[in-house]
């Protein structure tokens, strides 16, 4: 259940966006990878998730290579990434938007339990079945994002920055949700984030990149306590 | 106030196979952003096939199907073998945009081409047994027979059937959704381009009712259906290209309005009054009577 990245290298035309990047996730952990904009981080998670092409290296999920293989196929082997920018499609209403996660599956009681655990874990989302996604807050639409995504019950989850431009409070929100399930499933989770503190703050390890290169890793512990990474990477 | 009657009835005749017409571009312009000129090549070509089958079946009512079948599958190999690739070779280029587009001009002339060597240029009937003759009501014979009752029933059908599978079924909302945001869809496990066949397929169908339901009011030739592609797109520009209940109402629109100048005016400035009505629709609501305000992701 390891997902493992071994040498990996993405070119965006002549620019090279990750460049001999190696790792390894064990089953059940959460590991954020931190970096600053541009550092590749983005990049990194539509590599894994199919969106985008690799120049060379390999990626692997429970022994089996993930690249070259479309989005749509992976997300039916359990790997789902929930993109950046609270990514709900906003013109459809928000059970329709949980409806999604699940569009592929068959197992309908499943899918209605899967429902269930979302709406408990996220009630605000439950009080607003009927309406159009786009008119939640930026949070709810995290949310709704995340919600969408757990319906497809995932084995690998991919969150690309899902602080982005959210208040303090609904930031806390929305991680404590993420450890809460993290902890409730046991799910693999790869945290992409800008926001070092709080993904750090739940996360069991960090790595952190820089332009597209491998710089450390370390537990959360001992990154957030070495003061020259502090001051370099971590932005606090 | 009889004649005003009677042309509301005319026009919601011809406005229903405006509407299918504007379906079936709306359909593919929600899936692929393309504005299929080709459509009228593929309803011409479908309501052919549908010719065919008449004259070896002799059942106008078989020979429906069998057209709307072909429409789906021609529409379905279009998008598969000529737009997508075409779609994937020109991304990043500076024609992207417009290559698909030109591609559709390129295939209505193509299909234009086959049919004219395959059935020649001549006016080929395409009979239907119901009578064109106005229902009588008491006296009076008013200009609304049972074969435009069976163009407006149906259209209504396949509107119907269309707003059914979008509102209720999962592939109505994976192809909602493909069409809002693909990349969103594919994470959540949408084969996208399948749909977006399903997609064309199903602007194919409803082309090729339009086709074979228009037809035995006129004739068929390899351009007989140039001006249902005219108005179908001033439909779909009425209702605002994105909505299936626009591209109804702006068929029905259409076909009042055009019943109204051959009444009052006169049929020689129909066609140019299509475009009269494009104009002033595009400066006063560009984004049509059901459009969004705003641009949208795509």
């Amino acid at each position: 259940m390891t997902l493992i990245v071994d040498h990996l290298r993405i070119q965006h035309g002549t620019i090279t966006a990750i460049d001999d990047l190696s790792f390894a996730i064990e089953p059940g952990e959460l590991v954020t990878i931190i970096g600053s904009n541009g550092a590749g981080k983005t990049t990194l998670l539509r590599a894994l998730s199919g969106l985008i092409p690799t120049a060379s290296g390999s990626a692997s999920w429970k022994g089996q290579s993930i690249l070259g293989r479309r989005a749509e196929d992976l997300v039916r082997s359990g790997i789902v990434h929930v993109s950046e920018g609270k990514a709900v499609i906003p013109e459809l209403t928000v059970a329709e938007n949980l409806e999604l996660g699940g569009i592929w599956r068959k197992d309908k009681t499943d899918i209605a339990l899967a429902t269930s655990e979302v709406l408990d874990l996220f009630p605000r989302l439950g009080e607003r079945m009927k309406q159009g996604a786009d008119t939640l807050s930026g949070g709810e639409r995290q949310m709704l994002a995340i919600g969408r995504a757990m319906i497809a019950r995932p084995d690998l989850l991919l969150l690309d920055e899902p602080s982005l431009g959210l208040a303090p409070l609904v930031i806390e929100q929305i991680f404590s949700a993420i450890d809460a399930l993290r902890q409730r499933l046991g799910l693999t989770v790869v945290l992409v984030e800008q926001n070092a503190i709080s993904a750090l703050g739940i996360a069991d390890r960090g790595i952190i990149i820089n332009l597209g290169k491998f710089v450390t890793s370390g537990s959360s512990a001992s990154l957030m306590s070495d003061p020259t990474l502090r001051a370099a990477y971590l932005g606090f | 106030m009889t004649t005003f009657f009677n042309t509301i009835l005319v026009g919601i005749s011809s406005g229903s196979i405006y509407a299918l017409m504007s379906l079936s571009l709306v359909l593919v312009w929600r899936s692929t952003r393309v504005v299929n000129f080709a459509a009228a090549g593929q309803a011409v070509l479908s309501t052919y096939l549908g010719y065919e089958a008449m004259s070896r079946l002799h059942n106008y009512w078989l020979s429906l199907p069998i057209a709307v079948i072909a429409g789906a599958l021609i529409s379905a190999i279009v998008e598969s073998f000529v737009m997508r690739p075409l779609a994937k070779r020109s991304k990043g280029s500076p024609v992207e945009s417009i290559a698909p587009v030109i591609a559709t001009l390129g295939i209505l002339g193509l299909i234009r081409g086959i049919a004219g060597l395959v059935w020649g240029n001549t006016f080929l009937q395409y009979t239907s047994p119901l009578s064109s003759k106005g229902f009588m009501i008491g006296h009076t014979t008013i200009p609304f027979s049972p074969l435009n009752a069976a163009i407006v029933i149906g259209a209504a059908i396949v509107l119907a059937f269309f707003a059914a599978i979008f509102r209720f079924t999962r592939l109505g909302l994976a192809l909602r959704a493909a069409s809002f945001q693909p990349e969103i869809s594919r994470l959540s496990g949408i084969r996208v381009d399948r749909i977006r066949t399903i997609g064309w397929a199903f602007a194919g169908a409803a082309g090729a009712l339009a086709g074979a339901l228009v037809t035995p009011t006129t004739y068929l030739s390899p351009n007989s259906l140039d001006l249902l592609l005219v108005s179908g797109f001033v439909a779909a520009v009425i209702g605002g290209l994105e909505s299936l209940i626009g591209a109804v109402v702006g068929g029905l629109v259409l076909g009042v309005g055009f019943a109204f100048i051959l009444q009052y005016i006169g049929s020689e400035v129909t066609f140019s009054a299509a475009f009269i009505i494009l104009i002033i629709v595009l400066f006063i609501r560009p984004q049509g009577i059901f459009g969004r305000g705003g641009s949208r992701e795509a």
